[in-house]
């Protein structure tokens, strides 16, 4: 009786999807309705507190400041890894360029190296001595050294820098991909009717590359936002002074695992959440996911 | 007109060499870092603490001391390094495995509920671990596997990005061989997994790879489970040995370079596949 069932082809498609459902309960509406109900609690001393952490949140300065900070490297990385990488792998794409495979290989070899491999590197690049690379460049162009790893705008600069030195040739890499997805008759047509390489790009390439784009700038908000472990690896673990590179996700642990408040580091987390949902539903809507699905 | 037609030509030619310098100029930007601790590994770590990572060549202090130190001397980084691989392969097999079966369970059957539930593995895509790794952790010290290897992959085996990936896959498979496999007489298990698995193989390869940079790379949650430093992967142990005393920068700077080398291998092999893998999310939307 038993076997009939597990057998029969009505019952065989919801085996198949058992795995991703109980994973769906158990690791994420489990763990995110306990976080919103820590989020009202002082876990330590083990009793509700109502909405005093929210409260406190809203005149927590060092929080706006993380948010402050996820939000301008959110912005940095748009700015920087969107329309460069978008340009690199148009022109890569063209027939002008001899051998762009080898250069696409070389530059995602940066994505190969783990954060903490990454991080361990810039960190001894931006490090404070003066014959460290990055002092020994601004020597260089006439400036004297000076501490990166300080300064708020020094700091960011540097996190920029790692990120885009990680990511430029993956993006990239979606880029081609997406290229590689338009006719090339579409673009030996233009060509044929006059239009020169920065007309075939911006009235082919890059309103064909709408969903690539969408992606790309979806992940990046993504990733952008819910940045850490940069920061954590180029501070070696410790807090940068002035909590120049603290970010909502840094907060987040330093609450949670350091200082052990985990309600009020839940609270943070249901705040980056909510950020990140309400960011989910417009990009949803723009790009007609919806539809598509129920179709 | 033979004028005009020159003067396009050297126009050409002058683009051209602008574009190979752009990205020549690029490429030696991007090699800088790996470069510097390609040199940094044959430092003493002292020279380190000293004058900071920087592309200083001087043969007279430059020797195989660190490599040396690493392949003999004595410390964990092997272990670090064992545990690394164990946890990867098995990650990477456990993964494919859990969701290629859910991807075909939404490609290949219509089913009540089955909109609401895809919507869900959509949602998971755009929430990052970080939100919910707090809840989890305590969770997972509540269920008393904390400082496991369990505790690190079990939550992420039905992984959402991979089943996204094997769904778009099957999703052009034709149904007549899923009835093909029915009228031999196959259960819906047995046409999974005697036809529809092999002939998943470049999936497979794709995402194994991913999900293997991804395992290998991965620290923030191994960070929160892992207590113990004989269950540390490579990345946790890298970590302890960056101190501000710089005691231990000889062992740190090779042991990232050389940690590196196993990816970049299977990079250099599998070329096609980590692009695929990489770039599958991105032309569908």
């Amino acid at each position: 009786m038993f076997k009939k069932f597990f057998y029969s082809q009505k019952i065989a498609p919801y085996v198949f999807i058992l795995p991703f459902l109980l994973t769906f309960l158990c690791f994420w509406i489990v763990p995110i309705s306990n976080g919103v109900l820590l989020s009202f609690q002082d876990v330590l001393k083990d009793k509700w507190v109502g909405a005093k952490n929210y409260q406190r949140l809203l005149t927590d300065k060092i929080f706006f400041k993380a948010i402050f900070h996820s939000v301008r490297y959110m912005i940095g990385t748009l700015v920087l890894l969107i329309p460069f990488p978008m340009l690199f792998a148009s022109l890569l794409n063209s027939k002008l360029m001899k051998k762009p495979g080898l250069f696409k290989s070389i530059y995602f070899i940066p994505a190969l190296t783990s954060v903490v491999v990454a991080g361990i590197i810039f960190r001894l690049m931006f490090g404070e001595l003066d014959s460290s690379l990055a002092n020994r460049v601004l020597t260089l162009l006439g400036e004297s050294p000076i501490k990166w790893l300080h300064g708020e705008l020094t700091s960011f600069f540097a996190l920029l820098l790692l990120c885009c030195w990680r990511w430029t040739g993956v993006n990239i890499l979606y880029f081609t991909a997406g290229l590689q997805s338009i006719s090339t008759e579409l673009f030996e047509a233009a060509s044929i009717d006059g239009a020169n390489a920065w007309q075939q790009f911006t009235r082919i390439s890059f309103p064909l590359l709408k969903p690539t784009t969408i992606y790309v700038v979806t992940i990046s908000i993504y990733a952008g936002l819910s940045m850490f472990t940069e920061s954590y690896m180029l501070w070696a673990g410790k807090n940068s002074p002035n909590n120049v590179g603290l970010t909502i996700v840094g907060y987040l642990y330093r609450q949670g695992i350091e200082k052990r408040a985990l309600g009020y580091a839940c609270a943070v987390g249901l705040v980056l959440l909510i950020i990140i949902m309400f960011i989910n539903i417009i990009q949803l809507i723009l790009n007609g996911t919806f539809k598509k699905e129920e179709r | 007109m033979n004028n005009n037609k020159n003067k396009k030509r050297r126009k050409q030619q002058l683009v051209k060499a602008g574009m190979v310098i752009l990205f020549i100029g690029l490429a030696v930007l991007i090699l800088i870092p790996i470069y510097a601790i390609f040199l940094a590994s044959f430092k003493p770590g002292g020279m380190l603490v000293q004058y900071g990572l920087n592309l200083d060549i001087d043969f007279k202090q430059m020797s195989l001391n660190n490599y040396i130190v690493m392949f003999f001397g004595k410390h964990e980084y092997w272990r670090w390094f064992f545990n690394s691989i164990f946890l990867t392969v098995a990650t990477v097999i456990l993964t494919l495995l859990v969701s290629a079966f859910v991807g075909y369970g939404f490609a290949a059957y219509d089913f009540k509920g089955k909109n609401i539930l895809f919507v869900c593995v959509l949602i998971i895509l755009s929430i990052p671990l970080e939100v919910v790794m707090l809840p989890l952790y305590k969770q997972m010290s509540e269920w008393k596997i904390m400082n496991s290897y369990t505790a690190i992959a079990l939550p992420f085996l039905a992984h959402a990005s991979t089943i996204f990936f094997f769904r778009q896959y099957l999703m052009g498979l034709p149904k007549s061989l899923l009835e093909a496999g029915r009228i031999d007489g196959a259960t819906e298990y047995g046409i999974f997994f005697r036809i529809i698995v092999p002939i998943m193989k470049p999936a497979f390869a794709a995402m194994a790879i991913l999900n293997g940079m991804n395992s290998w790379n991965n620290y923030l949650w191994p960070l929160l489970v892992i207590r113990s430093s004989e269950k540390y992967t490579l990345t946790l142990g890298l970590n302890t040995l960056l101190n501000p005393y710089g005691n231990n920068y000889d062992l740190l700077i090779v042991g990232s370079f050389f940690s590196i080398v196993p990816i970049f291998i299977l990079f250099v092999c599998f070329q096609r596949y980590f692009i695929e893998g990489m770039t599958a999310g991105a032309v569908k939307g």
